[in-house]
């Protein structure tokens, strides 16, 4: 059984957690899609601070006898993997996109200098 | 009015003539070798519409290029040389040119070996054309890890394409309006060369290799480092894999 103390302190993080997600969305500087594994992040270790039995459960279920505690950091270890390969999709989509930007950037400062160009000399570069 | 071009005859047949053709031009820190290139293909083939790519250059490139009066699109940083490429596809296409050849800034295309890259394109023979360093009875010298590299890509290559192909990493290439399409929708990022040639096969396009000269660089160095080949080859070997499991996502136009 956790001692009580832990429980409590363990409980308060997961909601100062929830608050912090909650108060990036409210304020639009984290976006809903990326904040939902957030949010059952926070909901995830709120339930094992309150359920005081419930890393022992957990543990055995999946078969580790010796150490309870190692089956929340092979959790938590799975999750950070999970977010950095979510962190590099984004990343790319991202460097794509402003790869797409760039380009059709240039292109369009090129034909507005070329036109320019073009009207003040009356004459076609090439 | 520029001057007529008197030596046109002797490079060029009547139908390369009538065809609208650009030669894209990617350039990175090029301002020692851009103007002497530019003018040299000038000479040769003065209706040849050249547009520079500058790839994000921290030197004079763009504005040595823009003042011999050539298309020049800056890119605002550097994106790297595929995406530098797609560039002048993007361009080639939205200008409804009929040809593009891919030409270096550094003056190891010469091009003098133009009229041989282009022909099988006005041949209606292919659609994708490579002038290979190693096809035919011209040699080209290379480091040999180099040439160990550039010889594996090519069986691989010639297995996917079931043709054989000497030089897949070639930069001297020309393609048609179906081959500006594909590359203007779609195309590699890093060392795109070997890539493209893949993707070309795998869109049903035709491609062939032409022998050409190549010459030594007139300034600047091969992007390509010693510690960086090695992330060139595993990049390469990876992207060739994987395409093996994609799709064609972009659709060919029909030219």
């Amino acid at each position: 059984m956790t001692p009580l103390k832990v429980t409590i302190i363990a409980s308060l993080a997961s909601v100062i957690m929830l608050g912090v997600v909650f108060e990036l969305i409210r304020r639009k500087r984290l976006r809903e899609r990326y904040a939902l594994i957030w949010i059952l992040t926070g909901v995830v270790l709120l339930v094992l601070a309150l359920w005081r039995r419930g890393l022992n459960t957990l543990a055995s279920w999946v078969g580790i006898k010796t150490y309870p505690p190692s089956v929340l950091i092979a959790a938590i270890l799975l999750f950070v993997l999970a977010l950095l390969l979510q962190f590099s999709i984004v990343l790319s989509r991202l460097s794509e996109q402003n790869t797409t930007l760039a380009q059709k950037l240039a292109l369009l400062e090129t034909a507005m200098l070329e036109r320019e160009q073009k009207e003040a000399a009356g004459e076609e570069p090439g | 009015m520029r001057p007529e071009p008197e030596h046109l005859e002797l490079a060029l047949p009547p139908e390369i003539a009538r065809m609208r053709r650009l030669a894209i031009m990617p350039a990175f820190n090029e301002e020692g070798s851009i103007g002497a290139v530019i003018d040299e293909i000038r000479a040769f083939d003065p209706d040849l519409k050249i547009v520079v790519v500058d790839d994000g250059s921290g030197d004079r490139t763009s504005e040595i290029a823009r003042s011999r009066g050539v298309h020049v699109v800056t890119l605002p940083f550097n994106l790297g040389i595929g995406a530098a490429v797609q560039t002048g596809f993007r361009f080639a296409r939205a200008n409804n040119f009929d040809l593009a050849v891919q030409i270096d800034a550094d003056g190891q295309h010469d091009p003098g070996e133009l009229p041989a890259v282009l022909a099988p394109l006005l041949a209606g023979e292919a659609d994708f054309v490579v002038g290979s360093r190693f096809t035919g009875d011209r040699a080209f010298r290379s480091s040999f890890v180099r040439r160990l590299g550039i010889r594996l890509f090519a069986l691989i290559v010639s297995a996917i394409a079931r043709q054989r192909l000497t030089d897949t990493t070639s930069g001297f290439r020309a393609v048609n309006r179906r081959g500006i399409a594909l590359f203007a929708a779609d195309y590699p990022h890093d060392y795109p060369e070997v890539e493209t040639t893949v993707m070309v096969v795998k869109h049903r396009l035709r491609v062939k290799e032409v022998p050409v000269r190549m010459r030594e660089r007139a300034s600047g160095r091969s992007s390509i480092t010693a510690l960086r080949s090695v992330y060139y080859i595993f990049k390469v070997l990876l992207a060739l894999f994987i395409d093996l499991f994609r799709s064609n996502d972009v659709p060919v136009e029909d030219a």
